[in-house]
């Protein structure tokens, strides 16, 4: 097993503990932080896929601004430590049922695909494969419109939270 | 990943990793150690008199009295703390803030005894994207630090702490753009080699430097933006409840910060390793001399930088913390995006 698979499966644990840590712990500080590691271990993903520049793009966005947000929002609601963990309800039983049932029918389209798929190990990538460069050429030239309506989407976003939080002037 | 790892087996790529990790950490902390001794002589004679002498020949010895100190005195714990998160915030400064210096490099790639050493422990092709995403990691061990504290000041000065480094985060990545157009490339010691080609980005990018300089200062929790650790207003804010050790620890991480920000200034704005007068004389000296020459210029650039935090923060009074706010949204972000664009401006005409 190489280091890189070896790596893989590692971060594949820590993935897959981290996201059930968000929803079955308790405080809900813990919750958001075993989010923000979820995320990291979602970033290390990207850099066994060579894309190292989302490698640190992830973690600088996402893991260290966005969860630092929702942080706040947490820290100071103080929702208590009470959590949803011990209660199961219909609610629960249904959403874990929905949840099984998209994984199953994802897992089964995908496994026959997956015998030899991907890039055998060792196959040489072109260079600056996945670094800014190539990124923002493509963003900039095949994926402009994407990204033009993508940037006009966050400032609708912020014009909104801008709106609804002005002071009121009567 | 682009390492150096198929050019060299892995035993050998290991122990030359974990050789550099050891140096680098050790000369860290010692940096770290008698930054503070510093610290205290010239805050000291900005405000004219002597500053610690009793501990040593000019109290050269009063970082490892401290050090003593701090190591003997009782970490208390407050009783309602959350114990998780309170033990782990310091941990989580002080990793973030040393582990940014992976990438750093101190000098160029030289070839000595036949084998090419490289002196940075990681040469990254996103080197600096990783510096910003670690210190952006960085933020969590002050928030969790003033929240797990159970202190009402702890987690105002962790709140006003961290929405203060999320704010110039910002301005400070936005000013690193004209950099990263000027050299082409993520990679440090590519930005110095650009540098090295021709100008120093201070020269070509004067505006992105000092928004930099100023958001180096907002991030490090350095006057004039301390108020998350102003003593009249919030005790000690995050730190408020820690002692001893984990004290330590947050102590440390500032300090470390502080020489990450300035190692920075100097690879990005300032040549780093690159004298203009000395570039003529380097291909012909001995390999291992060059290296140390441009190690010698690194450390001399640092240390400037050192100083001018130490300066800078016995001189100027605290920004109240709307007026910081104020000056990281509305004045140091529209400065940024402005410096971007005089940067493609002055690529397309061929300036740099």
């Amino acid at each position: 097993m190489s280091a890189r698979e070896m790596l893989f499966y590692a971060d594949a644990i820590v993935a897959v503990m981290t996201a059930a840590m968000v929803i079955l712990h308790r405080n809900p500080v813990v919750c958001a932080l075993s989010l923000v590691l979820h995320l990291c271990s979602m970033a290390v993903f990207f850099l066994l896929l060579d894309a190292s520049f989302l490698f640190a793009v992830q973690i600088i966005l996402y893991a260290g601004a966005i969860m630092v947000l929702f942080l706040f929002v947490v820290m100071l609601l103080d929702p208590g430590g009470e959590g949803v963990a011990g209660r199961i309800g219909k609610v629960q039983l249904g959403a874990t049922l929905a949840a099984a049932v998209l994984l199953l029918a994802g897992v089964a389209r995908l496994l026959p695909g997956l015998a030899g798929a991907g890039a055998p190990e060792g196959a040489v990538l072109p260079p600056g494969f996945g670094q800014a460069g190539d990124l923002g050429r493509e963003l900039f030239t095949d994926y402009l419109l994407p990204f033009e309506i993508a940037s006009i989407l966050l400032l609708v976003a912020m014009i909104g939270a801008l709106y609804m939080g002005r002071k009121e002037t009567s | 990943m682009t390492d150096s790892t198929t050019m060299v087996s892995w035993g050998s790529w290991a122990l030359a990793a974990l050789v550099k990790i050891g140096v680098v950490l050790a000369v860290l902390m010692t940096v770290v150690g008698n930054i503070v001794l510093v610290e205290r002589k010239v805050a000291g004679w900005i405000q004219d008199r002597v500053g610690p002498n009793r501990a040593g020949p000019w109290g050269l010895l009063q970082p490892l009295a401290d050090g003593i100190k701090f190591i003997f005195k009782e970490s208390i714990t407050p009783e309602r703390a959350y114990r998780p998160l309170y033990l782990i915030a310091p941990a989580l400064s002080l990793t973030t803030a040393l582990t940014t210096f992976a990438v750093i490099p101190f000098a160029d790639r030289f070839v000595v005894l036949g084998a090419e050493v490289a002196p940075l422990i990681a040469d990254l092709d996103v080197g600096l994207l990783w510096i910003f995403a670690v210190a952006s990691l960085g933020v969590y061990g002050v928030v969790l630090a003033g929240w797990a504290s159970s202190n009402k000041y702890s987690v105002l000065g962790g709140l006003r702490s961290s929405a203060q480094m999320i704010s110039y985060e910002l301005a400070m990545s936005l000013s690193v753009v004209g950099v990263i157009m000027a050299a082409g490339s993520l990679r440090l010691a590519d930005i110095v080699g650009a540098q090295s080609a021709t100008v120093w980005n201070v020269v070509s990018q004067p505006i992105g430097f000092l928004v930099f300089l100023t958001s180096a200062f907002a991030e490090t929790n350095r006057l004039p933006f301390d108020l998350p650790e102003a003593e009249p207003e919030l005790v000690a804010g995050y730190h408020t409840e820690y002692s001893g050790m984990r004290f330590l620890m947050f102590y440390m991480a500032e300090y470390a910060n502080v020489v990450l920000s300035s190692s920075l200034m100097v690879l990005l704005f300032f040549g780093g390793w690159h004298l203009p007068f000395i570039e003529g004389m380097l291909p012909s000296a001995p390999p291992g001399v060059a290296g140390l020459a441009q190690l010698g210029i690194f450390s001399l650039k640092l240390s400037f930088f050192l100083f001018l935090f130490i300066w800078v923060r016995w001189t100027l009074p605290r920004f109240r913390y709307d007026q910081l706010m104020n000056l990281g949204w509305k004045v140091m972000l529209p400065l940024a995006l402005a410096n971007a664009a005089w940067t493609a401006a002055i690529i397309l005409w061929g300036w740099i």
